[in-house]
């Protein structure tokens, strides 16, 4: 693999791949059927079992 | 995601398991004499002792290793948590933290007052600074994300923590590297990498520790008893990882021989400029960035008592800081050896930056949406919100400043030193403070901390010292940026070198002053802390009514 050979990979569909890695991690974060799951992950922090005051 | 699982061994840590730790240490123990027996540095054989004698202590504290008892509750209802090694590491945190700021105000004092070197070599400028920087980065910042994110893990996936010798080998291990590093840089050992300066050998230890460190975080996840990875986690996990990439590529050196202190970096010229600034953004992206997002994602909920504001604006927030920041790096670089083109990517990306670092900062600070009066009530509250605005505020001048037009005025000057601290003390000071302020209580069991009012103290004096240090830095910066690029009409310089030096001698003493009150700040954090693990509490000063959980809190 030359310099050339890598750069020409990272510039077309190494942008390509990582563009649609991203896109589609935002999608799932705002896909209707989601909404429920991520509001009960909300809650995570605050549902623990409570053995500590405060 | 297994429940209730117990543990089918007899009792905990394995016996075979810790022979074969204890002969392990043995081992490290002649490899750290034979080491300073071979070598021809002072400081390496130095440093072969300090090894040494840190194998005798692990071997000490593994002959007195008591295994976790058996039938222990390792996740789901009922789980036994490890928060034994949290608690050292909050204790370590203040420690660093106290030492890391007093070393960093000796080293303004310096600026100000040259003759505070003594004529010493141990205590000049140069070996000073680096010992500030890592101090408060690695040491004091690093313990906070081994803390928190040891707690975090834990509580959030209801799982105790993996392994029983291994957190114990993190912890100690980590203190280790911090020693190992500081006497280094003090000694006159580095590879002049900025915030890497630790040498080849120091390096590899920790790669030791930093791995322990993800094969934990990694074990506890497996082991979770909640379905879902609370985001909190999804930016500690980047930061382990990432930071493991980092370091790996830009410390690859090959040392001159398995006993010389010295090495030779595998990368040369503008390469390695760009691979060292590619680490050095990258610190600031992912050490003091996504670690420190990972407490925020935590405890502001926890202590506001309020989910936070939006989940799925966190996981926008998180994707987007990954997808960017690894790009920012070249920005270090403007107006050098480095191709024009990557120059502008790197400005490009962090100009991008904005909008994550932005969604990250109004989620967090609408997670108060509703309950803002708790800023009014809640001095740890308002620690942490402060921190959020900072976020907000430095990550808004990042930006402005890897342009190059700014640039060219602000690179080399004492700007990007205000801009460094408006996020250091700022962000990553005040959400650290804020989080050992929740801890400490938890994890000792206390009813509150011994004085809401000393951390009310911490916060104004500690604010007031930010305020000192960044206007004066801001003034110092660009004044001294003007003077140098100040022409006559005869095309002469203006200004020679040790004018602008001349000019800042002011500015150097305010900041020296913001400096003095922050480590204030962090000695009175230090007294809270210590007469709350030793179980007062302050009279004449009511117990918080956030003991009461709000209702709308509770149904929400």
């Amino acid at each position: 693999m030359t310099y050339h050979s890598l750069a020409h990979f990272s510039q077309t569909w190494g942008l390509v791949l990582l563009v649609a890695i991203f896109l589609s991690a935002v999608a799932w974060a705002l896909w209707p059927s989601n909404k429920q799951r991520f509001e009960d992950a909300a809650q995570l922090p605050l549902k623990e079992d409570e053995d500590h005051i405060q | 995601m297994t429940t209730n699982t117990q543990n089918p061994g007899s009792g905990g840590a394995k016996p075979p398991l810790q022979i074969a730790a204890m002969g392990l240490a043995v081992l490290a123990a002649l490899y750290g004499l034979a080491l300073a027996n071979a070598t021809t540095s002072s400081v390496m054989a130095f440093h072969g002792l300090v090894f040494t004698l840190a194998s005798v202590l692990a071997l000490w504290g593994l002959a007195r290793f008591k295994a976790r008892p058996q039938g222990t509750v390792l996740s789901g209802p009922g789980v036994v948590y490890n928060m034994d090694v949290v608690k050292y590491g909050t204790i370590a945190s203040v420690f660093w933290g106290v030492i890391g700021f007093s070393v960093g105000l000796l080293a303004a004092l310096q600026l100000a007052f040259p003759a505070l070197n003594f004529d010493v070599s141990f205590l000049s400028f140069g070996r000073i600074r680096p010992l500030h920087t890592s101090a408060v980065i690695f040491a004091f910042g690093g313990n906070v994300l081994i803390a928190t994110s040891f707690y975090v893990v834990q509580r959030t996936g209801r799982a105790r923590l993996a392994g029983d010798i291994a957190p114990w080998f993190v912890f100690w291990g980590y203190q280790l590297f911090i020693v190992l590093a500081a006497t280094g840089y003090v000694l006159g050992v580095t590879q002049s990498k900025e915030y890497a300066e630790p040498e080849w050998y120091v390096d590899l230890w920790l790669t030791i520790v930093w791995v322990t460190y993800l094969l934990i975080f990694l074990g506890t996840l497996w082991r979770r008893a909640e379905p879902h990875i609370y985001v909190a986690n999804w930016f500690y996990l980047a930061f382990i990882i990432t930071i493991a990439m980092l370091h790996l590529i830009n410390n690859a050196a090959v040392p001159l021989s398995w006993s010389s202190p010295h090495s030779v970096i595998m990368w040369s010229g503008v390469q390695d400029a760009m691979i060292q600034w590619w680490y050095g953004h990258n610190a600031v992206g992912f050490f003091l960035t996504a670690g420190f997002l990972g407490i925020m994602y935590y405890f502001v909920p926890k202590q506001a008592d309020r989910p936070i504001y939006s989940y799925r604006l966190s996981i926008v927030h998180f994707w987007s800081i990954i997808f960017l920041y690894i790009w920012a790096g070249p920005h270090h670089l403007h107006y050098t050896a480095l191709p024009d083109w990557a120059q502008t990517v790197g400005m490009a990306f962090s100009i991008m930056l904005w909008m994550p670092s932005w969604g990250g900062m109004i989620n967090g600070l609408m997670t108060l949406s509703g309950a803002w009066d708790k800023l009014r009530t809640d001095p740890v509250i308002r620690m942490l919100v402060v921190s959020i605005a900072f976020y907000g505020m430095s990550t808004f001048e990042g930006p402005v400043m890897s342009i190059k037009a700014v640039n060219s005025l602000s690179h080399y000057t004492d700007w990007t030193i205000g801009h460094v601290h408006s996020g250091a003390l700022g962000w990553v000071g005040f959400v650290s403070f804020g989080a050992i302020y929740c801890l400490v209580p938890w994890l000792w069991e206390r009813k509150r901390l011994y004085s809401l009012q000393l951390v009310s103290w911490h916060f104004w004096i500690a604010t007031a010292g930010i305020v000192f240090y960044i206007t004066s830095m801001w003034v110092a910066g660009i004044m001294q940026g003007l003077m140098w690029r100040a022409y006559d009409s005869l095309g002469f310089l203006e200004y020679s070198f040790v004018e602008t030096v001349e000019a800042m001698n002011p500015y150097y003493i305010i900041r020296a002053f913001g400096g003095g009150l922050f480590v204030a700040g962090s000695l009175i954090m230090a007294y809270n802390v210590w007469r709350t693990i030793r179980g007062d509490i302050r009279e004449g000063e009511p117990l918080p009514e956030s003991v009461t959980v709000s209702a709308a809190a509770a149904t929400a």
